[in-house]
């Protein structure tokens, strides 16, 4: 796989974490993590912070009852989940939605497809196929909108994004992505209305908590 | 958001204050990672019971802080501590606090069981099947965790309130906006500015190690 260039931004990285994250991102950052030892990393270290802060919050007593539950149950014999694998472009997590199998396309016009794999009013999650050298259609999305690389590269006003690559955008953000030439262009983008980060604008291309 | 944590892991782990030909061994290593290897590698149900009353109620505060129910709350810690137990192979003291992998479970389970469907996970690792333990790898880990948790004890009582909330607390940044009344762009830059004195207590700590 190509060098990771574009990562997932920090403070998404710890709101995945702390579980505060919507559905459609959390899909995205959970894709991208698979591929990106530097993300997964810093993940962990979200994770730690989070632990240790638990470890030090309030405590709340737990019934008896659940205890013993507890106990009673660890001769079972586990339920073995392998967890998400990987389908071919698809990292394991969207291999997963996808119940591995291959995405149902629909054609948008002028070669380019979509297959929707969530959409409520505030979030929506899709797959794009957009053949190689054509720019990649307007999806009128609200609200700030995470698109990641599976397979081909991407070029828009912000850099160059290939396999893996996550590109963060807000509606306000002016920005024409166009496939690169040689291999076709399948990406996932993730949406959520209620997420905005108007102020920030490009700068989300850096990590927002960068210090 | 935390480089000081990031660096936790990324940062070449500095063999510091060891005496040449010390053996590091088990013994070395916080109780709670030995609780934990022992669940892991002798299924040794006493360790987790020390497990189990360390974190059961520190993991239900958690959940109620964030929102859940006694009851949900509870169902959770048992699903979550059960997985401790189940899933005790993939537990890597090379990678990870003990406190920092429950909690990762337990958001896992929390968020499985309010939604009802699965929380999007990773991959997990290929490749590295149980690596020779490397003692000192394992205890430096840690004492990069204890400078981390000294500095969290330095963090003023309003950063330490914004740290908790992003990490522990069920709030967004959008409803801590509401909450507050703080536009979004100042809470962004109070919790920077934590990290920043956090980081600086990490560097000061560091260089008093030298």
């Amino acid at each position: 796989m190509s060098k990771i260039n574009h990562h997932i931004p920090d403070e998404l990285l710890a709101a995945y974490a702390a579980g505060n994250l919507p559905h459609a991102f959390s899909l995205v950052v959970a894709a991208h993590v698979s591929v990106c030892p530097e993300c997964r990393s810093r993940l962990h270290s979200h994770e730690a912070l989070g632990g240790l802060l638990m470890d030090e919050g309030s405590s709340r007593s737990v019934s008896n009852a659940m205890r013993q539950r507890v106990f009673a149950c660890l001769d079972d014999a586990p339920v073995v989940d392998p967890g998400p694998r990987r389908m071919g472009v698809y990292p394991g997590p969207i291999a997963e939605v996808l119940h591995y199998e291959e995405p149902r396309w629909r054609w948008l016009g002028g070669g380019v497809r979509q297959a929707v794999l969530q959409r409520s009013d505030q979030e929506s999650v899709r797959l794009l196929y957009i053949p190689a050298g054509q720019a990649m259609p307007d999806h009128g999305h609200h609200g700030l909108e995470m698109t990641m690389v599976l397979q081909g590269a991407f070029s828009d006003e912000f850099g160059h994004f290939g396999v893996g690559d996550v590109e963060m955008a807000d509606p306000s953000l002016e920005h024409t992505p166009i496939a690169a030439k040689g291999e076709d262009c399948i990406c996932i983008a993730a949406a959520d209305a209620r997420l905005r980060f108007n102020a920030l604008g490009p700068r989300l291309l850096q990590p927002v908590f960068g210090i | 958001m935390l480089n000081a944590a990031t660096e936790m892991q990324e940062r070449p782990l500095p063999p510091e204050k060891v005496s040449v030909g010390r053996t590091f061994g088990r013994s070395e290593m916080s109780e709670q990672t030995q609780w934990m290897l022992s669940v892991r590698d002798a299924r040794d149900k006493s360790a987790f019971a020390k497990l189990f009353d360390h974190f059961a109620p520190r993991l239900k505060g958690m959940l109620m802080r964030g929102g859940l129910q006694a009851g949900l709350a509870e169902e959770v810690v048992q699903d979550t501590m059960l997985s401790v137990w189940h899933k005790a192979h993939l537990f890597d003291p090379h990678r990870a606090q003990v406190s920092g992998w429950i909690y990762q479970i337990a958001r896992n389970r929390q968020i499985d069981v309010l939604r009802k469907e699965r929380r999007p996970v990773p991959e997990e690792l290929k490749g590295d099947d149980v690596q020779e333990e490397d003692a000192l790898h394992i205890v430096a880990l840690e004492q990069e965790a204890s400078r981390l948790r000294r500095a969290l004890a330095t963090l003023s009582a309003e950063q330490r309130v914004l740290v908790e909330q992003a990490y522990l607390g069920d709030l967004s940044h959008s409803e801590l906006h509401a909450r507050t009344g703080l536009p979004l762009g100042t809470i962004k830059s109070r919790i920077r500015l934590g990290l920043k004195r956090l980081r600086r207590e990490l560097e000061d700590e560091q260089n008093g190690h030298e």
